[in-house]
């Protein structure tokens, strides 16, 4: 199953590292993983989609916990949040397809941000299930680069998870 | 008060009272070293830096305090990586200060760069990269806050040269505050009920203690807390000690190769209650027909080890001290008397024997160690055969007695490691068992225990091979010796070269004689001891195999 973790971490040189080197030595797979900074310039936020059944998420999850940089991680998959990815696409597209391909854009409610003389670049940002039926419907049209960012969270309402835990605010 | 890094470096390494420092100087920590020559802080120079990870890491295993050792840049900080993975499996607190090149040349291939911090993030607690002296002292100071609280474990800190050479305030940083780094102490109160209903129903009860009972200095709780309720102890080969050797409820080392008693206890009890423990494959066999009988409380500090390797009922997380108190007043006193009476069974039926016949045996010589030490030394053993037998037949009855590469079996360890526990406990007999291939890893170190004449006895069981996986090529691989036969100094004209007393003992007739001689003389001593070349370590699991059924 895949879990999405929010992480927040202190904005120190080497915690990608940290991170991404736990991952990959303890044998787990991550899916995607999306970092920046928070409204607190001195820590930054992952979003980090991991596989795995819930004996390596408690591993995940603890071994995190265990980095000194990391301070907090939550297992958000359970609970109520919002959730986008941003997809840049460049697709092929001549004089025959142009049309077509802009009533997909217009139905996914993505926009076109370039245009070439045989292609076209789209810009689009949703969940990953919008991300990947945009991808598929545009695939057709012979894509040739596209990038994602993966995923990013933050819990629905009022709720946030800063460093002060979850709290139920007014 | 304004000083350069380096000056504040040995400050608040004075401050937080560190007085010994195990290392090794070079180009890019010149200025400390500088530093160093004007403080009061004893600077033992090893003759390779490995030498000074391992004798930093004996310094903490035989004193409980943390373990400090300065190398140079590139080739030195590399040098220690073996002696911080060492300290890092078995959670020993030990800070390891590098140099590096200066930030300037930082990222450049510059002589001597080597990415320390990158190379030893796995291998770590934590380390850091110091850009800024004015940073210095914070860093220090949480260095050590993070190498010796909650799971201990070592801690490095590189250092550049310019960042050592220029100048900032010092001041003596008087909290911690790190928010990512909050170890639990105490368990919760819904689990200590649980433990306690657990441990109060339970017919076959056996505690399992581990290294982590002595990082906490658990050793007399336990004690009380196992003669309360008449449990049965077993013990990993990290938790040698924590439970006196020789008491009537201790039933020896679990494992591959522990004792009958041990291993078919676990194998029937129908709780285990482990005590910082880790659950390590050497300890458990087959993971999946381990305690099988048994529901498994588990004590830890760290909440990563619950659940790694085998699923347990409760977890305790937080200080063994703490947990074992709370246990110690919540349970009912217990005598499980049929549970006993099987458990000393199967000690009287099946005692660690070994064949007395032919030539003189290793475990001989163990054993006339621990009869002429009366049981008080401290033995610091390499890895390998020697190791497992100077577990089984000496007993340890108080902790940090026992000082072993248990996690990461280092060869190479038991020299420098034995320096340095000598270093921290002056008034102990210090007692270095070593194999004729482990000594061979770091015989380097006899210099400096000959050049500041660190009395360590250093014990060579020799028996011409690497005599361990000799055993599984035996065992394993029909006989075929594939590069395990050694051929070998002469150990006593290496010792003599040194400037070291060395000695060789070929019959069982003057065994004891001479080991006396031996552990009596004031200085260092390197004593050859020619045993049965082909002994092999008993009781023994297979690979992979249930820990019930074993060998021998």
């Amino acid at each position: 199953m895949r879990h999405t973790l929010s992480v927040l971490v202190e904005n120190n040189p080497g915690v990608l590292a940290r991170v991404a080197g736990l991952f990959s030595r303890r044998g787990y797979n991550i899916d995607s993983l999306a970092v920046g900074r928070t409204e607190n310039p001195d820590i930054s936020r992952m979003t980090i989609v991991v596989e795995g059944d819930d004996r390596v998420l408690e591993q995940v999850v603890k071994q995190l916990r265990k980095l000194v940089d990391v301070i907090k991680v939550q297992d958000i998959t359970s609970e109520q949040y919002v959730s986008r990815e941003l997809l840049l696409l460049k697709v092929h597209a001549d004089s025959n397809t142009r049309g077509e391909i802009m009533q997909i854009v217009e139905i996914f409610r993505a926009r076109i941000v370039d245009i070439g003389p045989k292609t076209l670049t789209i810009e689009a940002t949703g969940d990953e299930d919008k991300i990947e039926a945009i991808e598929n419907a545009l695939r057709p049209f012979g894509i040739k680069e596209l990038v994602r960012t993966g995923k990013i969270a933050l819990l629905r309402g009022s709720r946030t998870s800063n460093i002060n835990g979850v709290k139920e605010e007014e | 008060m304004e000083l350069t890094g380096a000056q504040i470096l040995i400050k608040v390494l004075e401050d937080l009272g560190v007085d010994t420092v195990f290392g090794y100087p070079g180009g890019a920590v010149l200025p400390i070293y500088d530093a160093l020559y004007d403080s009061k802080i004893t600077h033992y120079l090893t003759r390779h830096e490995q030498g000074a990870a391992h004798a930093a890491d004996g310094y903490a295993r035989a004193s409980g305090k943390v373990g400090v050792c300065f190398a140079t840049s590139g080739p030195g900080a590399t040098n220690l990586v073996t002696g911080l993975a060492t300290a890092y499996m078995d959670s020993v607190p030990v800070v390891a200060i590098t140099g590096q090149v200066a930030t300037s040349l930082l990222g450049r291939d510059s002589f001597q760069e080597a990415d320390i911090t990158g190379i030893t993030m796995p291998i770590t607690k934590h380390n850091y990269l110091v850009k800024d002296p004015g940073d210095l002292a914070r860093t220090v100071v949480e260095a050590f806050y993070i190498a010796r609280t909650g799971r201990p474990g070592p801690v490095l800190i590189d250092i550049p040269k310019d960042v050592s050479a220029a100048r900032a305030r010092y001041e003596f940083p008087e909290k911690v505050e790190l928010p990512g780094y909050k170890p639990v102490l105490t368990p919760g109160e819904e689990e200590v009920n649980k433990a306690i209903a657990l441990i109060n129903s339970s017919e076959r009860p056996l505690i399992f203690t581990g290294g982590g009972t002595v990082n906490a200095g658990a050793e007399q709780l336990l004690l009380a807390f196992a003669e309360k309720i008449n449990a049965p102890v077993v013990a990993s080969l990290m938790g040698l000690g924590g439970f006196p050797g020789e008491h009537p409820l201790f039933l020896g080392m679990l494992g591959m190769h522990g004792t009958k008693p041990a291993n078919y206890a676990v194998s029937e009890c129908d709780l285990l209650i482990a005590v910082g423990v880790r659950f390590d494959d050497r300890v458990t066999g087959d993971v999946n027909s381990f305690a099988p009988k048994a529901k498994i409380i588990h004590i830890d500090i760290d909440p990563a080890e619950i659940n790694k390797n085998v699923r347990v009922e409760v977890p305790l997380v937080g200080d063994v001290k703490n947990s074992l108190e709370l246990l110690i007043k919540g349970v009912k006193e217990k005598k499980p008397e049929k549970w006993l009476q099987y458990v000393f069974g199967l000690k009287e039926k099946y005692p660690l024997t070994y064949n007395q016949e032919c030539g003189l045996k290793p475990q001989k010589v163990i054993e006339t160690l621990y009869k002429i030490t009366g049981g008080e030394a401290i033995i610091v053993t390499d890895v390998g055969q020697h190791q497992m037998w100077a577990a089984q037949f000496y007993k340890f009855n108080k902790p940090r007695r026992f000082i072993s590469s248990g996690g990461l079996g280092t060869m190479g360890f038991g020299l420098p490691a034995g320096i340095g526990a000598q270093v921290a406990r002056p008034e102990q007999q210090v007692i270095v068992v070593s194999g004729d291939g482990s000594i061979q890893m770091n015989s380097q170190e006899l210099m400096t225990a000959a050049a500041y004449n660190i009395p360590v006895k250093v014990i060579i069981l020799n028996n011409g091979y690497l005599g361990m996986v000799r055993q599984w090529q035996e065992l394993f691989h029909q006989r075929r010796y594939s590069q395990t036969k050694l051929k070998n100094p002469d150990f006593v004209k290496l010792a003599d070269a040194y400037g070291i007393r060395g000695m060789r003992i070929k019959k069982e007739e003057n065994l004891e004689e001479k080991l006396l001689e031996a552990i009596n003389y004031t200085g260092p001593v390197v004593v050859d001891v020619w045993v049965d070349r082909e002994e092999n370590v008993f009781p023994m699991v297979p690979p992979g195999g249930a820990i019930h059924k074993m060998i021998g």
